[in-house]
């Protein structure tokens, strides 16, 4: 398999990343080698061999359904670019 | 001209009423003031990291086992990655590969007979921020985060569904089976629950489905079924005129009652899902499996049954009676308090659904009590308190929680049954209405219905009208 720059754009838009014509070529390049390097994996028969989701063997990690603390609403809006009305405020969304 | 048949499939999305949200101990009590049930969890703050909330599993898994599905284990959590504002980390927490629940069924009645609908899948997953677009700023829009981080649950249907009454069938029994089940409110009008519906249609004869087209912005039982109708007739006249059906995501105009395309970007969206490397994954073990199946309250379709089994009810009133739960739970207890069953059941499939509806509310609203029910009915049963009356009696019983035995009381509505008492308001009417008994006299039956009414009127209902009937027409025919 091999990646072509207009994939590497495509992911690049669906991360809301801008690349410079240069950057997608080096991108194009770097990301060949990694796939290509994972490709090595392939020639191993793992039929029968389910999925692995996570590395480490733990499972049911739980918190019990108890309120814990939140944040004021002056805290929460402290780092927010602009705000109103105790809202998040971003471009217009809809027409 | 060729027959077609359509092939409707629906993802009904629930909010939990978990106390707090799926992977932060923030509250998820509804009508908050804005970012104030928020934390850098659900905030999306880098850094922090979500643990998953035992009970949202709790109540996922009574859906999971409800609707007979099998239980994924393990079930894992994936990202699912877009941009929009109402979603912090740029990924919704879901479910794809290993969801709780898969290949499962539920099933309901239609037009009096049973339609089975496959369950694909059900999966746990977060809900998104609340957007709001300001009419006096069109510049921006305001994101509240408080729903962000709620537990949600995603149930999708298989394609099993033919016509808007079975849609309106399935709807009815996923809602119902969630109050019973008490793992949501499921209230429509605060957006939990919401739905997203797939509509193709092919030729009857052949078996092979038609190309897809999805639905969203469906808030109501009413929208979900206007698109439906609409998307149906809509392909339906394409096909038949030789159009080829786009395989599309369509919305549903509430105002215009019609489906549009939706505008989209020229990339498809690609959510590329992988596993959630915060979170491990999830092995329910037999022993929860079997505490939660052995806990399973009976649903709407066993109560039904066993209502009309041990009450003598016909299967419609029990029908009416359990598609509530709320309601089904003051029928049983008023009768355990001694109301006789089928006049109880009547005040609640009658007057009561009647001052419900005139309202917009649900039983679950109402104050009702079911020592007031049981009192009403034994009431009248006793002939203490006349039809009339009693109507006055429940409909301020019905939301003021009140005793109907001190609403009798206070308003002296007890049952005018004494014959010298009744009598004298009778020779007055008859004095009154002279033309209306002298009609009577001349053989004009309804003259006698106006007559007891005016009696009614003027002990405003408190008259026995069987009495009163029997002394108007011995009066009048003596006269």
């Amino acid at each position: 398999m091999k990646l072509t720059p207009e994939q590497v754009e495509h992911v690049a838009l669906l991360g809301r990343i801008k690349l410079t014509e240069e950057e997608r070529e080096l991108f194009t390049t770097q990301l060949n080698s990694i796939i290509s390097h994972f490709e090595q994996l392939q020639q191993l028969d793992t039929s029968g061999v389910p999925p692995m989701s996570h590395a480490v063997p733990v499972s049911d990690v739980f918190r019990e359904d108890e309120p814990g603390e939140s944040l004021s609403t002056e805290e929460a809006l402290q780092n927010a670019p602009e705000q109103a009305r105790d809202c998040f405020q971003v471009p217009r969304v809809i027409e | 001209m060729a027959e077609y048949a359509a092939n409707i499939g629906l993802e009904v999305h629930a909010e939990l009423s978990t106390k707090t949200k799926v992977f932060c101990g923030c509250l998820t009590a509804a009508g908050a003031p804005p970012n104030t049930q928020v934390c850098p969890v659900c905030l999306g703050f880098p850094g922090s990291l979500p643990v998953l909330n035992r009970a949202v599993v709790d109540y996922a898994l009574r859906v999971v086992l409800a609707f007979n599905c099998e239980v994924s284990r393990p079930s894992i959590f994936e990202r699912k990655g877009y941009y929009y504002p109402d979603l912090p980390k740029n990924f919704q927490i879901s479910q794809k590969r290993a969801p709780l629940g898969r290949s499962g069924y539920v099933e309901f009645p239609v037009d009096g007979e049973m339609h089975r609908v496959r369950i694909a899948d059900i999966h746990i997953e977060e809900d998104a921020a609340k957007l709001t677009h300001p009419e006096d700023d069109r510049a921006h829009s305001l994101v509240d985060f408080n729903r962000a981080g709620m537990p949600l649950l995603e149930i999708v249907s298989e394609p099993d569904m033919h016509s808007p009454s079975q849609v309106e069938g399935y709807m009815n029994a996923i809602r119902s089976a969630l109050l019973y089940l008490g793992v949501s409110e499921a209230r429509m009008e605060q957006g939990q629950l919401r739905f997203e519906a797939s509509v193709s249609v092919r030729p009857a004869d052949r078996a092979e489905l038609g190309i897809r087209v999805e639905i969203k912005n469906l808030n109501s039982f009413r929208a979900v079924l206007g698109a439906v109708k609409y998307e149906i007739a809509r392909q339906t006249k394409a096909v038949q005129a030789g159009e080829t059906i786009l395989q599309e995501t369509r919305l549903w105009d509430d105002l215009h009652e019609v489906t549009a395309p939706m505008r989209t970007k020229e990339t498809a969206m690609d959510y590329r899902y992988f596993p959630e490397p915060d979170l491990m994954p999830l092995v329910v073990d037999d022993e929860w499996i079997a505490r939660v199946r052995a806990e399973l309250p009976e649903l709407a379709g066993r109560r039904r049954e066993r209502l009309v089994r041990e009450y003598a009810l016909s299967d419609y009133d029990a029908g009416i009676l359990t598609a509530e739960k709320a309601l089904a739970d003051l029928f049983e207890a008023a009768v355990s308090r001694g109301a006789p069953a089928k006049p109880a059941a009547n005040w609640l499939t009658g007057r009561f659904l009647y001052l419900l509806n005139e309202r917009n509310l649900t039983a679950a609203d109402a104050a009702l009590s079911p020592e007031a029910l049981a009192e009403v009915v034994e009431l009248v049963e006793s002939n203490t308190i006349s039809g009339p009356a009693a109507r006055q009696v429940f409909d301020r019983i019905a939301f003021s929680g009140e005793s109907a035995k001190k609403v009798v009381a206070e308003l002296g509505l007890t049952q005018i049954s004494d014959q010298d008492e009744l009598g004298t308001t009778i020779d007055e009417v008859i004095a009154e209405h002279g033309d209306a008994a002298e009609n009577y006299r001349k053989g004009k039956e309804s003259a006698l219905k106006f007559l007891v009414g005016q009696v009614m009127r003027k002990t405003r209902g408190r008259a026995n009208p069987k009495l009163a009937t029997e002394l108007l027409e011995k009066k009048l025919k003596a006269d």
